[in-house]
């Protein structure tokens, strides 16, 4: 019988069938933070209950955490370090693992758990937040769970879940220079839209997928909730294995062996069958960057914005959200995208603040300047990252050129932490999310790739490297 | 949890694709370590002038004559997209939504409602067509039957029967795994020799 990854993924953690397509499954581990992750563990302490596992659950501060060098628990919030110190003493009660803001390993929960070696290939992971199918990019089943859910999960091991259909993308063919894992998949949710993966787990794989790096593969997935699939996945591959090697939550010795046989299965058979199967031309990708305010709403980093008066194959709800994006955005159909003035430039988020993210921006950014009233903010994805990056002297590159250098966090991805660039004020973010008021009230985003941004950031305007 | 069997209320209209739950609350709203106030944040940004002062928008639906009392609310495609944060489901509860009707919704939130007694209805777009035409905004949910019915005029729908069944008894998810702990450690035990560098 040939099965796909996913029915693969599945099937090792059935538990039982629970009927009418709903299985109960066994969660190998899970992540919090302090923002929804505070919440489930208080509630779970109200309910008399305990966690089932505590060596499996792991819990981070990112969320509203100041990232300005030398913070404290104090945030740009109002009252954030109520939710700082919930989290801290709720964690020391259940006897959990914390990356603590003054931990070495402190960082967004979804850069840290691959870097740690938490996330492995095959395991089930979940996480109080919508972005945890970036694991996905490991070979591992993860997604993002409600706090309730998150509850379910910490004190049985195990959760509820509806079985979703099998979906897979096949990026065939080679990309264009410079062309990114950020642009394929803003490709893909541009094609087929927000929705497009709805009631799916999505399989990226191709030629393509095979070429890109475990952390390229991670920023792919990540945007997987963008496509609204229950998750992304790739096979573990050489490099798969290679990139959890030695980590510090890793197997080694004789279980590693075992491991790696394990993982070695955990690919689509030949003949798999897909409830849905799109297949993607990579030349046919470009440098993007989102115009409105759905990731949806994208385009090539050189093209023209576009005329919702002017398609004639979209529905009236679809016409007047793009009239409406137009205006929150102060675009104007036909447009130049590329005479488009910013004001602001962001390097970060779960989805791009890795060190080979900023290594790249690090070898487009020396010996250039930022432009002149573009305000530029680094935020690496964790204290590693940033350690790491510092050793190679990348922070030097990025002050020099005029970047801000941070501590680790999800920082300006949203507002969460109370920190904007302003009202109004035009913003290309390396980040997943461009809703209306994500980065602060009125602030506009555009999201593109990490060297976009680079690139826009010294041109002050919208610019493809 | 409170059990959905029957709800009548006024349906009022929030006709776009996409709300995402940074639309339906804010994250700034959600200032406390709590599932409770949060009700005055739901929708900050559309439903108020001023968010801080409180200024009601006067087009925002919800600020509308005759709805500020809703209890269910009708959208479009992909209703509660974006952040997995549960927050947008307590917040919509605390207001006194009970149902949500949408031609699809963000599979997170979706879970979400479910465990907080809230129903999610999923209808094509041609029968949400067909309740908006009915311009009394009382309608008529039935979760025994599955029908939604108003002005003499009725549409089905469908719910996943465990989501069906655990509405209708108001059943807490966590007692009933609970109660399968000795499946649950059997399949653990023997995954644990199978998997051995999990545990």
């Amino acid at each position: 019988m040939t099965s796909s990854l996913f029915e693969k993924l599945w099937q090792v953690h059935v538990i039982s069938e629970l009927g009418d397509s709903e299985y109960l499954l066994n969660i190998d581990r899970v992540f919090l933070h302090e923002r929804t992750g505070s919440i489930a563990l208080l509630s779970l302490e109200e309910s008399g209950r305990t966690i089932a596992s505590p060596e499996n659950v792991f819990c981070t501060m990112d969320h509203i955490v100041s990232t300005r060098l030398g913070r404290n628990d104090n945030t740009e919030m109002p009252g954030g370090e109520k939710f700082i110190q919930a989290t801290r003493q709720a964690a020391e009660r259940a006897g959990i693992q914390l990356f603590d803001l003054t931990h070495p390993d402190q960082g967004i929960a979804h850069v840290v758990s691959p870097e740690l070696g938490i996330a492995q290939p095959g395991i089930t992971l979940v996480c109080p937040d919508s972005h945890t199918c970036t694991l996905g990019g490991l070979g591992a089943l993860a997604w993002g769970i409600g706090s309730t859910n998150a509850e379910h999960a910490l004190a049985t091991n195990t959760l509820r879940v509806q079985k979703p259909k099998s979906m897979r993308v096949n990026f065939n063919g080679t990309l264009s220079d410079g062309v990114s894992a950020k642009d394929m998949i803003i490709h893909l949710i541009s094609l087929l839209g927000t929705a497009g993966g709805s009631g799916y787990a999505v399989e990226f794989a191709g030629e393509a997928i095979s070429n890109l790096s475990v952390e390229a593969r991670l920023t792919l997935c990540n945007m997987a909730v963008e496509f609204s699939a229950f998750t992304g996945l790739v096979a573990p591959d050489e490099k798969t294995i290679e990139y959890v090697k030695g980590r510090p939550y890793a197997p080694s010795g004789e279980q590693w062996d075992k491991a790696v046989a394990h993982w070695q299965t955990l690919h689509s058979d030949p003949n798999a069958r897909f409830d849905q199967e799109v297949n993607i031309d990579c030349k046919d990708i470009k440098h993007s960057v989102t115009w409105g305010t759905s990731p949806q709403d994208a385009m090539p980093a050189n093209g023209q914005v576009p005329n919702p008066d002017e398609l004639q194959d979209i529905s009236s709800t679809r016409r007047e959200a793009m009239q409406r994006a137009l205006q929150y955005m102060a675009l104007t159909p036909g447009d130049d995208i590329n005479s488009v003035k910013i004001d602001a430039a962001f390097i970060g988020s779960c989805t791009n603040s890795r060190l080979s993210d900023l290594r790249l921006v690090a070898d487009f950014l020396r010996g250039k300047k930022v432009a002149d009233g573009v305000s530029a903010i680094c935020v690496p994805g964790s204290s590693r990252v940033k350690r790491e990056a510092e050793a190679e002297g990348i922070d030097k590159v990025l002050i020099d050129a005029g970047f801000e250098w941070r501590e680790s966090g999800c920082s300006m991805c949203f507002y969460a932490g109370g920190e904007t660039f302003g009202p109004n004020k035009r913003v290309i973010s390396s980040t997943n999310r461009n809703f209306e008021g994500r980065q602060g009230p009125k602030t506009r985003t555009h999201i593109a790739s990490p060297l976009t941004v680079a690139a826009s950031a010294c041109a002050g305007f919208i610019k493809s490297a | 949890m409170e059990k959905f069997i029957t709800h009548t209320g006024i349906a009022a209209p929030l006709l776009r694709n996409n709300i995402d739950t940074d639309a339906i609350i804010p994250s700034r709203e959600m200032k406390t370590v709590s599932k409770l106030g949060l009700c005055d944040g739901l929708f900050a940004v559309w439903r108020y002038l001023d968010e801080k002062a409180r200024i009601p928008n006067p087009d925002f639906i919800l600020n509308q004559p005759g709805y500020a009392d809703a209890s269910i609310l009708i959208s479009k495609r992909n209703f509660g997209c974006g952040s997995s944060r549960e927050h947008a489901v307590w917040a919509l509860k605390e207001y006194g939504f009970k149902c949500i009707i949408a031609e699809s919704f963000g599979a997170i939130f979706y879970r979400n409602c479910i465990a907080n007694g809230i129903l999610p209805i999923q209808l094509s777009s041609e029968k949400i067509d067909q309740i908006l035409r009915h311009k009394n905004n009382e309608i008529d949910i039935d979760l025994r039957s599955q029908k939604i019915s108003f002005a003499g005029e009725s549409v089905v729908f469908e719910l996943a029967g465990n989501d069906r069944e655990s509405l209708l008894e108001g059943l807490d998810p966590i007692s009933s795994t609970l109660q399968l702990s000795e499946e649950i450690n059997a399949f653990r035990n023997a995954d644990q020799k199978k998997r051995t560098w999990l545990y």
